[in-house]
């Protein structure tokens, strides 16, 4: 099992009502209902992999994520789960906002652009980093936005965010120091400030 | 006995409400007595757990697998139901059912009045998409089904499939709805208006009073020829005809018909014109555009008493029944909570495309009717 959905798989208590936003081919989805007997929909846009969480037996929406959390009514999930996506969406501060506007906690996982072989490239072959978790040419890549675990956590600072639970990994490790620096991606559990 | 797609079938057909149990229409007015024509394919298990209901268009019937005698061609959604298909037969028992008003074995306007002995013409009742589906749930009762594993349908299909999620929750355990909407709207309604004052402008209509005289056939046809073409994408016309030319190497510089486009647009309506009947065009059309889901004005409200789970489908290039509408739908469903999935499918068939596309159809269909409990 890949170690991000591990350590979502703890996060997520059983029985819960789940969204997860760009669900892909929704596998991520599928362990949590499984494992945790937990209920959910996906938001998708990518049409083949709707048809792989139909397949897979799951809730799914062809929408985008900017436009796809206002059909939700406030609180109606316990989590929502924005696992690789946040970098991707247009307006990320409006989709933070509303996953907590319609779920209670946020679980976000994110890639980290300032892991120490990107920083290398950047200072030493003066070039945009591309590594195996960031494979993307800058011509062509999913990615809108470049973040470090340290801005994310700014970020969350900034708009009343409390962060339960950071966890970064490398490949399938944990990574228990500096993990701006050695973590490639960040496993993020979030409530909103009262 | 197990069902076969090469398998001849027969339209079987049941009466209910004879005077004076006739059936409430929301218009106020009462129809009795009620035939229903339909097909099944499959076998109905001990429980009665099995059944799905299948609804077809404004222009088909309930011819929707198999051959009939002497035809060469399947039913309409052959592609779909069948061992093994979407629709699996050896799973399910597939009920496909005609509506009232129409002209395909059910109780309409070309049938006999039995106050009169005549054909109701005109004097037939209006009915709407909700009076088809209390028609059908009669059907349902007399054949002890208690509830269904899915009510599926596209188009004025999809509408009715829709509607049974809302007038019967607890009979309802899923519903398919592929290119439809909650409400007829002007767009709609206009294109609609067109094809009846086409039938009620030719002269042999004569009030709708012309059966067994001469059919309003030119009217019927020209209804049927933009009918067509809203059925059809920009795309998928152009790649059909082009601007290719009827069997000549130049323009005739006269109006006798040039392109291709225009033969097909007339042969397929003038077999329209003695497959259908121009009255039941002018109900069923108007079922159409009375058809609006939101009580009082609101749709999620409409959707409050559903149970079901929504699988919601609509496709790129249909601009009769454009995607937008169908994630109206989609955003009222999930307003209520209710557990729904949507797809637009990237397709240039237009609105054809939930008659054509079944390949895609069949990977979303069959795992999500495994999801219904029942």
């Amino acid at each position: 099992m890949r170690l991000d959905h591990k350590i979502i798989l703890d996060f997520v208590k059983p029985q819960s009502k789940l969204l997860d936003l760009g669900c892909g081919d929704g596998s991520l989805l599928a362990l949590l209902i499984k494992e945790k007997s937990c209920t959910g929909t996906g938001i998708e846009l990518d049409e083949k992999a709707i048809y792989e969480c139909i397949a897979k037996g799951l809730t799914v929406s062809h929408e985008n994520i900017d436009s796809g959390l206002a059909d939700y009514s406030n609180k109606r999930f316990d989590y929502v789960i924005l696992s690789e996506s946040l970098q991707q969406v247009l307006n990320p501060r409006r989709v933070i906002l509303e996953s907590f506007r319609v779920g209670k906690k946020v679980i976000v996982v994110i890639p980290n652009f300032t892991h120490i072989r990107a920083r290398f490239q950047i200072f030493f072959r003066g070039r945009v980093p591309i590594t195996k978790e960031l494979p993307y040419q800058w011509y062509d890549t999913p990615n809108l936005r470049f973040l470090s675990l340290k801005d994310f956590r700014y970020f969350c600072r900034d708009n009343s965010i409390k962060i339960l639970q950071e966890i970064g990994i490398v490949g399938n490790k944990k990574v228990l120091v500096r993990p701006n620096l050695f973590a490639n991606a960040g496993v993020y559990l979030l409530e909103r400030g009262k | 006995m197990p069902f076969n797609n090469q398998d001849i079938i027969t339209t079987q057909t049941i009466t209910f409400c004879e005077q004076p149990n006739e059936l409430r229409l929301e218009s106020g007015e009462k129809l009795g007595p009620i035939t229903l024509a339909y097909e099944t394919y499959g076998e109905l298990n001990q429980n009665k757990s099995n059944a799905i209901l299948i609804f077809h268009t404004l222009t088909s019937d309930a011819h929707a697998a198999g051959f009939h005698e002497g035809d060469k061609k399947p039913g309409w959604w052959d592609k779909m139901i069948g061992p093994g298909k979407a629709f699996d037969t050896d799973k399910y028992f597939l009920i496909s059912v005609n509506v009232i008003g129409g002209c395909k074995g059910s109780t309409g306007p070309a049938s006999i009045d039995p106050k009169t002995g005549k054909p109701y013409g005109l004097s037939f009742p209006f009915v709407t998409i909700g009076d088809m589906v209390s028609a059908q749930k009669l059907l349902i009762d007399h054949m002890g089904i208690k509830k269904l594993v899915c009510t599926a349908g596209g188009s004025m299909g999809g509408l009715q499939a829709l509607k049974w999620s809302v007038m019967y929750p607890e009979t309802t355990a899923s519903v398919i709805v592929i290119a439809a909407n909650t409400r007829h709207t002007a767009q709609q309604i206009a294109l609609h208006e067109v094809a009846r004052q086409a039938i009620m402008g030719d002269p042999d209509w004569h009030n709708g009073d012309y059966y067994g005289k001469s059919i309003p056939a030119r009217g019927l046809a020209l209804s049927r020829m933009v009918g067509h073409i809203t059925y059809m994408s920009d795309k998928s016309m152009e790649e059909k005809f082009g601007r290719k030319l009827i069997s000549k190497e130049r323009l005739g510089y006269d109006f006798n018909q040039d392109f291709q486009v225009e033969s097909y647009l007339k042969y397929r309506s003038d077999t329209f014109v003695q497959r259908f009947d121009a009255n039941s065009y002018l109900y069923l059309s108007k079922a159409l555009d009375y058809f609006d889901m939101a009580e009082d004005g609101s749709l999620s409200k409409s959707f409050s008493r559903a149970k079901a789970k929504f699988l919601i489908v609509s496709f790129t290039s249909d601009w009769l029944y454009p995607t937008y509408q169908s994630k109206q739908m989609v955003k009222a469903l999930k307003v209520n909570d209710l557990d729904v999935s949507d797809i637009v499918i990237n397709s240039d068939y237009g609105h054809d495309a939930f008659l054509v596309e079944a390949e895609g159809l069949t990977k979303l269909v069959r795992p999500f009717l495994k999801r219904a409990k029942i």
